[in-house]
């Protein structure tokens, strides 16, 4: 993804800062004043805009509230660094499947039986019963959260998609 | 000219951090034949090798950038550091830390955090060093008594916005975020998306920094165009992130505007166009052939990035290419032929300006012959990915296995171009390093010979 927005920007410019193709250096006091205006503009922005995404922006009402196994079940995730090679909703590592809905998708005995004894390209990482019970609550949790990858969209004229199982 | 003692600050981060890319690259070549070959060295999982390669690659993007600072200020820009000692401490925290981490991942203790996998606890002693560094830095330019260049600025914006979002990326830690698995899952990106803006901050900072020293045109530096592209870039770091988690079912009005955001690269893109055809005319090349050819090679990866990236910011298109290799083509792309290339350039800046050219070679050899290969390696690494990665998005069946079988020829160019790779970069990390240890031996005599006298 298109992580640097800022590639270009400088990494460009840098090679190409000759006299002729840039406007006359701005060293006055008012430019000066004027740029750090313009930072720190941006910069309260970024906490205004922080908060909203915190909070109102990324609310799931609909989501049930995470049950004890699934929050062992998250911790037990991250103890075997699963998102090496899985994902959620696309992000994480790609050796394995994307995990989002999977038990939707295969069911919690399926998801249970892979987790417990491994498979061809899945070590056997040795859990025990209950982290695997713990693992599997946690999956279904992820799972009421969305859909991945959408499965009923429309593609809008100017590349937009909208997703109608969307919850939000 | 012999660099003195205190610079070695500078040096000595620069060459931990050619190390630290050294090793990260094997650890990527291993995991790489683990992904073809699953069973490929068992004590040694995947989940293993993936943090190592990149927390060691993701290091030496730091460290470098770092050490440029360190060493360019009080040696070119006549800035003595406000506190050599912070700075040194800095290294060797760094140092432990980084050890600490090593031994977390091959001991399997993980945090479990994708990028973040070490415990989190090891994250203190780099978020203190990190607050370290800032003071340093920040009592150290404010001695420049000439308005600042867009580099100063573009350095002191990476350092802080990497402090902020460093911690933003451990607010899982709060049970308000870490439940609710949209709002985990955004502000993880958030933050991610912003702290690789801020390291580019640093890195992109210091393209700039070589460049108008190499063309000795200081004034653009401090350009009108300069700031409006800084702040462009900045506003982006800020807003822009949210294209990474366009699935993610957030507030469509979020998603929206990160869509609107990320298409005012596209001004970028036109202005690059525009100024294509002149821009391969001029400069001292032969005076720093190497330096500018590391430059030039991030120019043509740069343009080649920007036109993947507008592309997958599309929400058209990130409905493919999403969760597939088309987004480690992007990141490697942007890592490898942006950010190590431009690296590389100051790295090998330092040594033309620090050692005579009877020393410390010519333009032809050893690291043109890295060069080449590398570039031509990442080449053919890129294809590889975006082939792989269209494979995997436009798979319309079941079946992972089935498709990770016909995707896996592939990933079997992608795996020997990396080794290719690596052993480019490798030849020239061998050179770089070689004539940087010369300089920090002629420092170290020259600081013995007086106190002899």
């Amino acid at each position: 993804m298109n992580l640097d927005p800022f590639h270009a920007t400088f990494g460009y410019d840098c090679y190409h800062f000759r006299p002729h193709d840039l406007a006359a250096p701005s060293r006055s006091r008012g430019t000066i004043i004027n740029n750090r205006l313009i930072f720190g503009t941006l910069f309260v922005s970024f906490f205004f805009y922080s908060a909203y995404v915190y909070t109102v922006g990324t609310e799931a009402a609909h989501v049930p509230p995470m049950s004890d196994e699934a929050r062992r079940g998250q911790q037990v995730f991250q103890k075997y660094n699963c998102i090496a090679c899985h994902q959620f909703y696309g992000l994480g590592g790609y050796m394995g499947p994307d995990l989002t809905n999977v038990i939707s998708n295969r069911g919690e005995a399926y998801a249970g039986a892979f987790i417990a004894a491994g498979t061809a390209s899945m070590p056997n990482l040795g859990l025990s019963p209950d982290e695997t019970s713990d693992v599997v609550s946690y999956l279904g949790f992820v799972d009421t959260t969305g859909t991945y990858p959408p499965k009923n969209y429309e593609v809008t004229w100017f590349g937009w998609v909208t997703q109608e199982d969307d919850p939000q | 000219m012999i660099a003195r003692e205190h610079d070695l600050i500078g040096l000595n981060f620069l060459r931990l951090g050619m190390l630290s890319l050294g090793v990260g690259m094997f650890f990527g070549v291993i995991g790489g034949f683990q992904f073809l070959f699953p069973d490929f060295l068992q004590e040694l999982l995947f989940t293993k090798t993936r943090p190592i390669h990149v927390s060691m690659v993701v290091s030496w993007i730091f460290l470098a950038a770092i050490g440029g600072i360190y060493f360019y200020l009080p040696r070119q820009q006549n800035l003595k550091l406000w506190s050599p000692v912070a700075a040194n401490i800095h290294f060797w925290v760094f140092i432990f830390t980084g050890l600490a981490i090593l031994f977390s991942y091959l001991t399997g203790r993980f945090g479990g955090r994708e990028y973040f996998e070490f415990p989190a606890a090891l994250s203190v002693p780099i978020f203190f060093t990190w607050i370290m560094f800032g003071v340093n830095y920040f009592n150290t330019v404010r001695k420049e008594k000439e308005p600042w260049p867009v580099y100063y600025w573009m350095w002191g914006t990476g350092v802080v916005f990497f402090f902020i979002t460093f911690c933003e990326a451990y607010l899982w830690l709060i049970p308000y975020f870490r439940e609710s698995m949209v709002r985990e899952i955004i502000v993880q990106w958030k933050s991610y998306g912003a702290l690789t803006g801020s390291w580019n901050m640093l890195v992109y900072g210091t393209a700039i920094y070589v460049a108008t020293r190499i063309s000795g045109d200081k004034e653009a530096a401090r350009s009108r165009m300069a700031f409006s592209l800084y702040f462009l870039g900045l506003f982006n770091l800020i807003f822009g992130w949210a294209h990474h988690t366009y699935l993610v079912p957030s507030q469509t009005w979020i998603r929206l505007f990160a869509y609107g955001v990320s298409m005012t690269e596209l001004l970028i893109l036109g202005k690059i166009l525009w100024d294509w055809r002149g821009s391969l005319t001029e400069f001292q090349k032969n005076l720093h052939c190497n330096a500018y050819r590391f430059l030039f090679a991030a120019d043509i990866w740069i343009f080649i990035n920007l036109v993947l990236a507008l592309i997958i910011s599309v929400p058209a298109f990130n409905l493919v290419t999403h969760g597939t290799h088309v987004t480690v083509a992007h990141s490697m792309g942007s890592t490898i032929g942006i950010n190590t290339m431009i690296l590389l350039s100051s790295v090998f800046y330092i040594i033309r300006e620090e050692l005579s050219a009877e020393v410390h070679g010519v333009c032809s050899g050893q690291v043109r012959t890295g060069f080449w290969v590398s570039n031509i390696s990442l080449a053919v690494f890129f294809v590889a990915l975006l082939a792989a990665g269209f494979g995997r998005g436009l798979y319309d069946g079941a079946s992972f296995q089935d498709m990770a079988t016909q995707i896996r020829p592939f990933m079997m160019v992608f795996v020997l171009s990396g080794v290719t790779l690596m052993l480019g970069i490798w030849l020239v990390l061998w050179n770089a390093f070689r004539l940087m240890g010369m300089i920090v031996s002629s420092a170290t005599s020259e600081e013995v010979q007086p106190e002899a006298a």
